[in-house]
């Protein structure tokens, strides 16, 4: 596996959506797929104005990390990629960004699926909203699941 | 030993503070610094008896044994994405 294989980080600057896809992509892939998550101007019925986002953000990269080289074993896909934005981000601006390279089509939709639904569960990042009409909150999330003590 | 609590979200919110070192005897557990902070802090009275926590980086039970230097991080609910 090259070193390239996942390309996992956290980052306060605007994602570059061009240059993970073409980081991404090997000479064996046939294939590329963006996940695209961008800021929605309401959530639960109220107007969003802006979301600010904060993350644990060594270990949320390495989750990211332990999430990539999952999916790539599991659907035996090419490089995976994820890039997860922190601060204040306006609507329209991406969030989050997960590339999958692979050889077919098929196993890309798999792998990106099962990445943003694990970084959902078990990524620690979190976000507050601020409503056009009134002060912010932070966001009801997933409890992670934690694993039983051995012995 | 003495370990470094990591506060996020709410939970920094209840701390008042991104993180706080804890003097903890030798042989304690995850389990006995949360009682430890949940008495500690006026704030953190309000932390679950139970929160999820990470050991250096690593989800872990709260029956894990601590050492001196450790980071633990109290993680609330995650809404990444």
């Amino acid at each position: 596996m090259s070193v390239d294989a996942s390309l996992c980080r956290v980052t306060r600057d605007p994602i570059d959506a061009s240059a993970l896809l073409r980081e991404a992509v090997s000479p064996a892939d046939g294939a590329a797929l963006l996940f695209w998550g961008v800021v929605r101007n309401e959530n639960a019925g109220r107007a969003v104005a802006h979301l600010e986002y904060q993350a644990y953000a060594e270990m949320a990269e390495r989750e990211m990390a332990r999430i990539a080289e999952e999916a790539r074993e599991r659907f035996g896909t090419g490089a995976v990629s994820i890039v997860h934005r922190v601060g204040r981000l306006e609507v329209g601006e991406a969030s989050v960004a997960i590339v999958v390279a692979s050889p077919h089509r098929a196993e890309a939709y798999d792998a990106s699926r099962y990445v943003i639904e694990e970084l959902k569960r078990r990524v620690p990042v979190w976000k507050r909203e601020g409503y056009v009409d009134g002060p912010t909150e932070w966001v009801p999330g997933f409890t992670p699941a934690v694993p039983e003590a051995a012995g | 030993m003495t370990v470094r609590s990591l506060f996020f979200a709410f939970y920094r919110d209840l701390a008042g503070a991104d993180e706080l070192l804890v003097q903890l005897p030798a042989q304690a557990t995850v389990r006995d610094l949360v009682r430890e902070l949940r008495g500690a802090a006026a704030g953190l009275a309000a932390l679950p008896e139970t929160p999820v926590v990470a050991v250096n980086m690593t989800y872990a039970p709260l029956s894990t044994p601590l050492a001196d230097g450790d980071e633990v991080a109290f993680i609330p609910p995650v809404a990444g994405g």
